[in-house]
């Protein structure tokens, strides 16, 4: 093998490597804030690094957007090979307000189409997150995952009077 | 229209051939469904994504302003209580406007099951009063007004689904106590319900009901065997604006498999006329609780809106 060959060789390498290296770190967070809908409950600090170990590819969460494909059999006729697209988080989809008249309305004259039931934001991440964590037996109850606020113990009524003193989970 | 069959109803009552006539509204009203308004609301449950948090619960109670409960709602002792030896699940009353309930299905999952007023587009409980206290508005709640409630209990025997219960608080003063859909404080504004808004998993879709039949129906197909091709409350009863989807028969989760297509109306009148009782004091009755009513609410006008069950002041609850 010549020098020169080797040396392309390692260049390329070194440019696949540090590519990977760049999606991962630049693009990639390790730390996700899930806290936009928080009221009842705190936000959520998701750690992706870690999940990312866990799922088979990116497309189990954010399903063709990444452009890994998907295996999903009710969305591959149109994306098995969807690009990645510009951004990729669960809010860029996923509404926050799905049942406004707006939005309604909107879903309304698109209802001949195809995606007339996206779920909304506080949907799509509790099916998400729940759907999975029963099939792994991950944590379900909702403090499990959030911290309740004290408006959200006053909601639940923790202190109701015949509750048993521990104010719920 | 129920509003038509209804006022046919009393007029021919009144005019105090009772036993006679009790047959032709029923024939009326079996030759035509009222498919209700075409813009109305709806809400769609489904019972696979359900996980029994009772947030709705806790949400209804809120928005409702009712009496503090006796267990917090993230409680799930709740799901083990029985009634009646053990033949009856939580139902909804005076302080709940919603239960969840927890079925196990044979060999299943467990399945969590909302219930609430469904909101019928024919209502047993507007056809059965007397008085005209409820009203179906095109947004799609059944209202009423707690003004012209006599307190007669009617409805309560009527409905379908048992939902109307009664503040027993004063004898006196007596007030049907059931869902009306958060009418007063978002449905007319446009809004979804507060159980809805709270749900976690999205198991409550709110939506215009011809959407949410669609949705429902889509649902059913891309999700092989996950559902019952079954959207109960399309046509149950002349049909409901809150539908369900199960994962499971409808009998293994609590309700009637075939409650039939036709509005209840029907069958309270057969119910009615087999009181001879009642039949005896009949136009007494009507005539009594229709000049309460003219009286309490001034819908003297009202009465000849044929076309529309909608009152504007009759949503007090
Ligand atoms: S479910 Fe019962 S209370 Fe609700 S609209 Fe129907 S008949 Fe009336
Ligand atoms: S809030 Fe939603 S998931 Fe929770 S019990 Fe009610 S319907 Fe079920």
């Amino acid at each position: 093998m010549s020098s020169k060959r080797i040396f392309t060789i390692m260049i390329l390498t070194m440019a696949i490597v540090g590519m990977g290296g760049f999606v991962t770190a630049a693009d990639m967070p390790e730390q996700v804030s899930i806290d936009r809908l928080s009221d009842l409950f705190e936000g959520v600090e998701f750690d992706h690094a870690m999940h990312t170990e866990l799922g088979e590819d990116c497309s189990v969460c954010h399903h063709h957007t990444t452009g890994t494909g998907t295996t999903d059999e009710r969305c591959i006729s149109c994306h098995a090979d969807s690009k990645e697209v510009a951004t990729v988080g669960c809010s860029d989809c996923h509404v926050a307000a799905p049942f406004s008249s707006e939005h309604i309305n909107r879903k309304s004259l698109e209802i001949y189409q195809f995606h007339i039931d996206t779920p909304g934001l506080k949907g799509a991440y509790h099916w998400n997150c729940i759907g999975c964590h029963e099939k792994v037996d991950g944590p379900t109850e909702c403090v499990d995952c959030h911290a309740r606020t004290t408006k959200g113990d006053a909601f639940y009524h923790k202190n109701a009077i015949g509750s048993s003193g521990a104010g719920g989970e | 229209m129920s509003g038509i069959s209804r006022r046919r109803f009393l007029a021919a009552s009144l005019a105090g051939c009772a036993a006679t006539t009790l047959a032709a509204p029923k024939k009326a009203l079996a030759s035509g469904i009222f498919t209700g308004y075409p813009e109305s609301m709806g809400v769609l449950v489904d019972l696979t994504r359900c996980i029994g948090c009772r947030s709705c619960e806790a949400a209804c109670n809120a928005e409702q302003n009712l009496p503090d409960p006796l267990l917090p709602f993230d409680d799930k002792s709740v799901f083990d209580q029985t009634f009646h030896g053990g033949t009856q699940k939580r139902r909804t009353d005076e302080n709940a406007y919603t239960v969840v309930n927890r079925y196990n299905p044979e060999g299943g999952e467990p399945v969590y099951v909302k219930k609430q007023c469904n909101h019928c587009a024919e209502p047993a409980c507007l056809s059965s009063c007397f008085v005209n206290a409820y009203t179906k508005t095109p947004e799609g709640a059944v209202i009423f007004n707690k003004k012209v409630c006599v307190g007669c209990r009617t409805c309560m025997v009527a409905c379908p689904f048992s939902i109307p219960a009664y503040s027993y608080s004063s004898a006196f003063d007596p007030l049907i106590k059931k869902c009306i859909f958060c009418h007063e404080t978002r449905l007319k504004n446009g809004k979804p319900p507060a159980c809805v808004d709270i749900c976690p998993q999205e198991a409550l879709t709110f939506g215009k009901r011809k959407d949410l039949l669609k949705i429902g129906n889509q649902r059913i197909q891309t999700h092989q065997g996950r559902y019952l091709d079954h959207i109960y409350g399309e046509n149950e009863l002349g049909g409901t604006s809150w539908m369900y989807l199960s994962p499971v028969p409808f009998e293994q989760v609590g309700f009637d498999p075939n409650p039939g297509n036709e509005p209840i109306i029907s069958h309270v009148k057969d119910f009615l006329s087999t009181v001879p009782m009642v039949l005896a004091i009949w136009p007494a009755l009507f005539v009594g609780f229709q000049l309460l009513a003219k009286k309490q609410a001034g819908h003297g006008d009202h009465d000849h809106d044929s076309e529309k069950q909608h009152d504007e002041e009759g949503a007090e609850q």
